[in-house]
């Protein structure tokens, strides 16, 4: 066990745990985030994706002791004012089904849009690839990200 | 928060205490409750003016959860924007709850009617009475009872008091289809705000006090057991807190963290005995399908003598592998067992089997046993089994504590239930035109039912009067079933044989209009040219709206025009669970594998209650069929699965996702489902494609395999 100090969502959080213990479980079990989603463990579905430093991360295969003293950002903290653009669009477009998988796509999308405001078709499917969705959602989710880039630009 | 998400939070957080078991009533603890307008156990109206409907079904991203309740709120003449939505438990109220065979629309349908209907006539009564007025010159409209004549108004909630010291009436007149108000929209779903935010909770992200976690060491060959095992290691752990053998064939690894009881069966020994099926392979499963086809059959149809028919004879074989859910969300269940009693929060589409399998399994009276029931990241027919729910009360109780038990993907890979593999020998007699005159099919494979140990009427699998019809009129047609024997575990996965069936006898078909150099939508037509009547076990199915459904997907998609260069398409059209579907697959080759650019549907599933939920269902269920056809494909070497995550068991990503269109034939039959029959045409149509493309066959699944 140790004792790590994360910045998650805006507020510092200490934790104490085994210093190889992946971030999606300090999230899930210690801080109670459920937001972000156990899909496969190593990092081929991107349910658990989170921004660390603003960078998308897969959270279930990143310890803990990687990202201490860092800034994570989980779904719950992403529209800190309301909802982000992208949920607001994620809505607008009724994307989810089980939705299982959307907080993860959400949060890729959030950091696609970060740094390209006005993504191409390809664009898109280049960032979101890694992302599985069962349901199939991934025409709607290409839908609401090109909605969520147009009223982000007004 | 939205309601939903807030009640099922509160759900959470008082769980362990008394228990708000969702869906039951409990007339004596709130005063609200008591004074409660209940009629019957879909609806109550308080009288603070809360209009609660009770979703009976399981919601796995199907849609449920929004569609059943506007049965019933049409019928009520409720202002939907009123309408708080409860998940029941498994109760002894609701009939049958299990959530599969796309049956929740259809069998809901006529009861939550009545329910709202019953309902709305007692409200205009108490309505009626209160005023003093004749019943005739009052009516409910948005929520309220109205006296136009007055211009009086009271609300459900106003009325809900004296409409509860009213009789029921038994016989309640519906409502027509032209004045429908709400069945028929895109009413938003209502759990879609949720689900963005990241507060819906799902099964895995259930929580209460005193909680821990538990993994299982399952036996890696089927029907192997534990032999014994050695947990001094997982002791070491930090957070472990037990280690026991659940059941025969596993082993619970119990921590105060998910991440502890992960790392503690990590370093778990156990020693298996690998039973009876340790040199099982997948190559032995092909070989007991190929000589259970010397068995004889069960005819499932039989028209005409296909024996007898004559003229030029064309054979072909088909096969289809196991293949997984594979639902987003792993398995997982949480229980909290006593002496007393035992309760779960399941994400679970049969939530009585839940209940009555665990309580045979740990000893209690059903009535015991509590299950709510949770949001399920996907079930797709994975959690019509109460595997995971058996082993978390079993957990609870060896380890004294509530658990939830988490699956990883791999467990979820491994320990799955498959869809069967299966053989299909098909023949055809054509007349000098190129026409069929006599149709066989012989369907091998082993049954679902039959292998849990359920009945097999007639030697045909229950599934199969749903998903094996021949929907054509052809003079001579025999449709049969083999049932084979497997030790691989079989479980009913979206669309069940229905994927099997259409695949075989559409591709089929296809090879039929080839040989004979006809286009594949005039052959179809030509055999849905006679309006006709054909019966399949209790199932009427109709060839003319066979043949609407064919029409509008051909017309939608152009098929009379041509294709730009490089550009091919394929066609197919099935009918299971009461529905009707067709659709053209569009396609390109790269480097000699298929790109599936547009996928253009049309479905005949009578009345629509929510077409916006229809156009999710549809392309759900087409990428889910694409995923299939492509790359899905469970082996089994020395008695184990294969595959493990999604590196080796890889579902469609969005680089290869086509661009769906879904068209309705208007209708106003009682509806039938949605949530499986795109999934059947896909395959066929797409290898027609293929074949249009290439010249090239393909007569086994998965395509990229083949």
């Amino acid at each position: 066990m140790a004792d790590f100090t994360l910045r998650v969502n805006g507020s510092e959080k200490k934790v104490s745990v085994s210093p190889e213990t992946p971030l999606l479980w300090v999230l899930r079990d210690t801080l109670e985030l459920t937001g972000t989603k156990f899909g496969c463990g190593a990092g081929f579905c991107g349910a658990c994706t989170v921004h660390v430093e603003g960078a998308p991360i897969r959270s279930c295969s990143t310890p803990v002791s990687q990202v201490a003293g860092k800034t994570v950002t989980t779904i719950e903290g992403l529209g800190a004012n309301g909802l982000h653009v992208l949920q607001q669009a994620w809505i607008a477009e009724e994307v989810p089904q089980c939705g299982y998988c959307q907080t993860g796509q959400i949060m890729t999308a959030a950091a696609l849009l970060a740094k390209t405001p006005n993504p191409s078709d390809e664009q898109i499917t280049q960032a979101m690839n890694g992302n599985l969705c069962r349901c199939g959602t991934y025409e709607r989710i290409r839908k609401a990200i090109h909605r969520a880039s147009a009223e982000g630009a007004q | 928060m939205s309601p939903l998400s807030r009640r099922e939070f509160v759900a959470a957080a008082v769980a362990g205490g008394a228990g708000l078991v969702l869906g039951f009533y409990l007339p004596h603890s709130d005063k609200k409750r008591k004074e409660a307008f209940s009629p019957n156990a879909y609806l109550r109206i308080t009288p603070d003016n809360k209009v609660t409907i009770v979703v009976a079904r399981s919601e796995m991203g199907q849609g449920v959860r929004t569609a059943l309740p506007m049965i019933l709120a049409e019928e009520l003449e409720a202002d939907w924007k009123q309408i708080e939505i409860e998940q029941a438990g498994a109760s002894t109220l609701y009939g049958d709850q299990g959530t599969g065979g796309s049956a929740s629309v259809k069998t809901t349908w006529d009861p939550m009617r009545k329910a709202g209907a019953a309902a709305r006539e007692m409200l205009i009564s108490a309505a009626a009475l209160t005023w003093g007025v004749a019943r005739s010159t009052c009516a409910a409209e948005k929520g309220s009872v109205v006296h136009a004549a007055s211009n009086r108004r009271l609300s459900y909630g106003e009325l809900a008091a004296k409409a509860a010291t009213l009789p029921v009436p038994t016989d309640v007149t519906l409502k027509q289809p032209k004045d429908y108000k709400i069945v028929g929209q895109r009413l938003p779903r209502v759990d879609t705000p949720s689900k963005v935010k990241g507060e819906a909770v799902f099964g895995i992200d259930f929580r209460m006090p005193g909680m821990k976690y538990a993994v299982l060491s399952r036996c890696p060959t089927i029907g192997g057991k534990v032999t014994n095992f050695d947990d001094k290691e997982s002791k070491k752990i930090s957070g472990v807190t037990f280690a026991g053998k659940i059941g025969d064939a596993a082993v619970a690894v119990v921590a105060d963290s998910v991440w502890g009881a992960m790392e503690g069966r990590r370093v778990l020994n156990v020693n298996w005995d690998d039973g009876p099926n340790k040199d099982l392979n997948t190559a032995a499963v092909v070989e007991s399908l190929k000589q259970s086809a010397a068995k004889k059959g069960a005819s499932l149809y039989s028209v005409g003598d296909v024996a007898k028919a004559k003229g030029r004879r064309i054979s072909a074989e088909y096969q289809l592998p196991f293949m997984a859910h594979a639902p987003m969300e792993p398995g997982n269940c949480t229980a909290s067992y006593s002496a007393n009693g035992c309760e779960l929060w399941a994400p679970t589409q049969v939530p009585q089997d839940c209940r009555d399998s665990v309580a045979q399994a740990v000893g209690l009276d059903p009535d015991r046993v509590k299950v709510n029931v949770t949001l399920m990241g996907g079930g797709f027919g994975r959690r019509l089994e109460h595997d995971y729910a058996v082993e978390a009360a079993l957990v609870s109780k060896a380890a004294n504590s509530p658990v939830k038990v988490i699956w990883t993907r791999e467990d979820d890979m491994r320990f799955s239930t498959y869809r069967p593999a299966s053989l299909h020998q098909l023949s055809a007699v054509l007349d000098g035109a190129g026409w069929p005159v006599a149709f066989t099919h012989r369907m091998i494979a082993p049954s679902i039912s039959g292998q849990k140990g359920q009945p097999v009427p007639g030697g045909v699998d229950p599934d199969l009067p749903d998903e094996a019809a021949f929907v054509y009129g052809v003079d001579n047609v025999s449709v049969e079933s083999v049932i084979a024997e497997t030790p691989v575990p079989l479980g009913w996965m979206r669309s069940v044989y229905a994927l099997q069936a259409g695949f075989a006898s559409e591709s089929f078909i296809d090879e039929l209009a080839v040989a004979v150099g006809k286009d594949p939508l005039e052959y179809r037509l030509h055999m849905l040219a006679k309006d006709q009547d054909i019966q399949f076990f209790t199932n009427t199915w109709h060839t003319a709206r066979m043949r609407g459904v064919l029409q509008l997907a051909a017309e939608k998609a152009g098929w009379k025009n041509p294709l730009p260069a490089g550009r091919f398409r394929g066609i197919a059209c099935f009918g299971c669970f009461s529905s009707y579907m067709a659709e053209v697959v569009e396609i390109s080759m790269e480097n000699e594998t298929p790109r599936v650019h547009r996928v253009v549907a049309a479905v005949d599933c009578g009345q629509v209650v929510n077409p916006g939920i229809l156009e999710q269902q549809i392309p759900g269920g087409i990428v889910y069929a694409l995923s299939n056809a492509l790359r899905a494909k469970i082996t089994i070497d020395k008695g184990r699965v294969v595959q493990g995550n999604f590196d080796d068991y890889s579902p469609l990503r969005m680089n290869e996702a086509p661009v769906v269109e879904v068209y309705m034939v208007p209708s106003t039959e009682s509806p039938t489902g949605i949530g499986e029959p795109s999934v059947p045409p896909l395959a066929p149509a797409l290898c027609s494609a293929i074949y249009a493309a290439t010249k090239k066959r393909i007569r086994s699944l998965p395509i990229l395999n083949s």
